[in-house]
């Protein structure tokens, strides 16, 4: 099944430039619990107005690291600096952060209103400036019409963005979401993902966003951080991490692919050059157009996503293409793809996704058929790691 | 034929229904609201020297007409002529409210450490708050006495360490302090136990959250945790202030000669003087003022939920 990749992002990415200073920088941060080693030497730097998510299965450290950013937790070693300043020791209420969280945390005993007054209230404004400040997030939220209830008056969605409003009110530097949307369903969750990019283009601010949902994390992001116990695996916009994932680890993790197993039988490149790299996989052999950075016998991965392979009926008559033969196992019927799972000769199982592009209901290829399943050279990937 | 028989389950359930809801009703009738209009009753009648020591008004349903002729309040003027009564119910109030004031003082750090201990401590915790329940209240009051009488052990420990001279002794058995100390000792796991709940339940991310968005800890304490604590704060107060009033035991045995305490006043009409129908009229009074209160106090607590 294939990911959408969200809009088409503005054209910004500090990261690309190398006198560019990140606004946030974790510096060989490990936090321990005990034995337990939530954070393991991290290192991540994130730029002024970047929306940066931070994916990864629970106890990947995510959430450690969130809650490191924010004051709730002193890093074990290592440090924290935000604006070139160490942040170490500055207690959470006095850090320009402020944070959106996983459970909403609304203040039960006050009012919405009161609820998104109160960090105001903190900084002794005067009264007249927090009203006007409560008025405009609430429209920004479009909850104008539910200042005067309480949280326990008002659904999932819009106590969600009643924590939103609140954390936003105080106009923070650093804008933390702990899995801010997984209460919602799903068509409420993808409309507020895009509010969220609308607020965080128009306000200006950086938004942190701790997530296990990938399509989360891919829609909204600049820039996706994928972890695994604790360390980063890799840190790239999401097309990158989709189309050019740096190991099985982030290849399996984001969205649906094929990985076999194998071996390097020939490469036709130097190492870090651009060349074809032949990979013996148990009897299949495939070919790949990338950058080499393996060398003949190396044990590697193959990896094609679904929607890069093509199914058909026929052999393929261009011998430069990948193509394996096997029988039509199971068919997923998603409406906008149909995803093929068909059974090798050799028994083992690939997957292939096609748009439906048409408004048949019989499908040319069906349960039982023998099929070829085709990729080009430049659809596969080779991972090393 | 099944419309009647889904019909006759219906009945037999309502009946069900309806007995284990009549039952402790049943039993706050037989055992509470009846005793009480006998005493109600008593408290309307007159005082006689004779067994028992006042003279029925009610003898058969014919006397009706009597009866109601006979009945008269004189025992709830004398008691608002006589300033010992209402003396003594405004010092037992005042003794309850400082005692209520006090446990709460000292209840609320105690339940709120509890509620903020491990998860896995917990039950140990409340455990030992149950613990001296193990004991009889009568003989743990016994005890204080032990310890606060001039030559008691509280005495030797601070001769022991050296506090106090051999000679000095410490001086509240027989006081009003000697009085709160009992109460408060005896009354804490009632205060707090609800405490505990209502704080126990509470979402330690609302703290974080208030933290985060500039609130420091000692700040949040008031604008966040007391607030959501209130139910068990109230809870507690009621739990302990209404027994408090009427406490007999402790004012009796820890307190001195001239404490004033209500259920002491109580004991003396009826066992001293033998005066039941005045006895009776206090007993009343002493209800109407704390049954009063706490309904005002639970009609508002419902317009605000």
């Amino acid at each position: 099944m294939a990911k959408t990749l969200g809009p088409v992002k503005r054209k910004f990415s500090p990261w690309t430039d190398p006198s560019a200073v990140p606004f946030i920088r974790f510096e060989n941060i490990t936090k321990r619990f005990g034995t337990f080693t939530a954070v393991d030497n991290l290192t991540l730097d994130i730029y002024e107005r970047e929306f940066f998510s931070l994916l990864g299965p629970s106890g990947c450290g995510k959430t450690t690291l969130m809650r490191m950013l924010a004051g709730f937790e002193e890093p074990t070693e290592g440090r924290i600096l935000l604006q070139g300043k160490d942040i170490r020791g500055v207690p959470p209420y006095r850090r320009p952060t402020n944070m959106m969280f996983q459970s909403y945390a609304l203040f039960p005993h006050m009012t919405v209103e009161k609820n998104v007054a109160f960090g105001l209230e903190q900084d002794k404004l005067p009264k007249g400036e927090i009203a006007a400040r409560v008025e405009e997030m609430l429209k920004l939220v479009k909850l104008e019409d539910f200042a005067r209830r309480k949280p326990n008056q008002l659904s999932g969605g819009q106590r969600q963005r009643v924590a939103l409003a609140r954390s936003l009110a105080k106009r923070p530097q650093v804008l933390l979401l702990d899995e801010p949307l997984g209460a919602l369903d799903k068509k409420l969750r993808e409309e507020t993902q895009f509010e969220l990019m609308d607020i965080q283009t128009n306000l200006g601010l950086t938004f942190l966003i701790v997530t296990h949902d990938q399509e989360e994390a891919m829609t909204v992001s600049d820039r996706i951080a994928v972890m695994d116990k604790g360390v980063i695996v890799q840190v790239a916009t999401p097309a990158e991490i989709y189309e050019a994932p740096n190991s099985r680890y982030v290849a399996d993790f984001i969205g649906d692919i094929n990985i076999m197993e194998g071996t390097v039988a020939a490469t036709q490149s130097a190492l870090g050059a651009h060349g074809t790299i032949r990979i013996e996989c148990d009897g299949i052999s495939v070919s790949v157009d990338q950058e080499c950075q393996a060398a003949v016998g190396d044990k590697v991965a193959f990896a094609v996503r679904p929607e890069k392979v093509r199914i058909s009926p026929d052999k393929p008559v261009d011998s430069a293409v990948n193509a394996v033969h096997g029988e039509v196992w199971d068919i997923g019927y998603l409406g906008d793809f149909s995803v093929f799972i068909v059974k090798l000769d050799d028994g083992r199982v690939m997957r292939a996704a096609q748009a439906n592009v048409s408004r048949l209901v019989d499908r040319p290829i069906t349960f039982g058929d023998m099929v070829w399943l085709t990729w080009p050279l430049d659809a596969g990937l080779v991972l090393t790691r | 034929m099944a419309v009647a028989q889904d019909s006759d389950g219906q009945g037999k359930g309502g009946l069900g229904r309806v007995f284990v809801v009549a039952l402790p009703y049943l039993w706050l009738v037989l055992f509470f609201v009846a005793p009480f209009f006998i005493i109600f009753k008593i408290s309307l009648s007159d005082t006689a020297i004779a067994l028992p020591p006042y003279t029925p008004v009610f003898e058969g349903f014919g006397a009706i007409q009597d009866f109601v002729s006979q009945l008269d309040i004189e025992n709830y003027v004398f008691l608002t002529d006589d300033p010992l009564y209402v003396k003594a119910y405004l010092s037992s109030l005042r003794i309850a409210a400082i005692s209520t004031m006090l446990l709460l003082l000292i209840g609320y750090p105690i339940a709120l450490a509890m509620a903020r201990a491990s998860a896995s401590i917990r039950p140990t915790l409340v455990m030992m708050v149950i613990l001296p329940f193990w004991t009889s209240f009568l003989i743990r009051v016994y005890a204080w006495i032990g310890i606060l009488k001039p030559d008691g052990l509280l005495t030797l420990l601070l001769q022991a360490v050296g506090v106090m001279g051999p000679e000095d002794q410490v001086q509240i058995f027989r006081t009003d302090t000697a009085i709160f100390i009992g109460i408060v000792y005896s009354y804490l796991p009632f205060m707090v136990l609800p405490l505990y709940a209502a704080l126990e339940k509470m979402d330690n991310t609302l703290l974080e959250a208030a933290n985060d968005l500039g609130c420091p800890p000692l700040k949040a304490f008031w604008r966040i945790t007391f607030p959501l604590s209130l139910p068990g704060v109230i809870a507690g107060s009621m739990i302990c202030f209404i027994p408090i009033t009427g406490e007999f035991v402790i004012p009796d045995l820890l307190g001195g000669a001239d404490t004033l305490m209500i259920g002491k006043t109580l004991w003396t009409e009826f066992f001293g003087n033998r005066d039941w129908p005045l006895a009776s009229a206090v007993a009343v009074i002493l209800l109407i003022l704390l049954v009063i209160p706490i309904m005002i106090f639970q009609n508002q607590q419902k317009k605000v939920a």
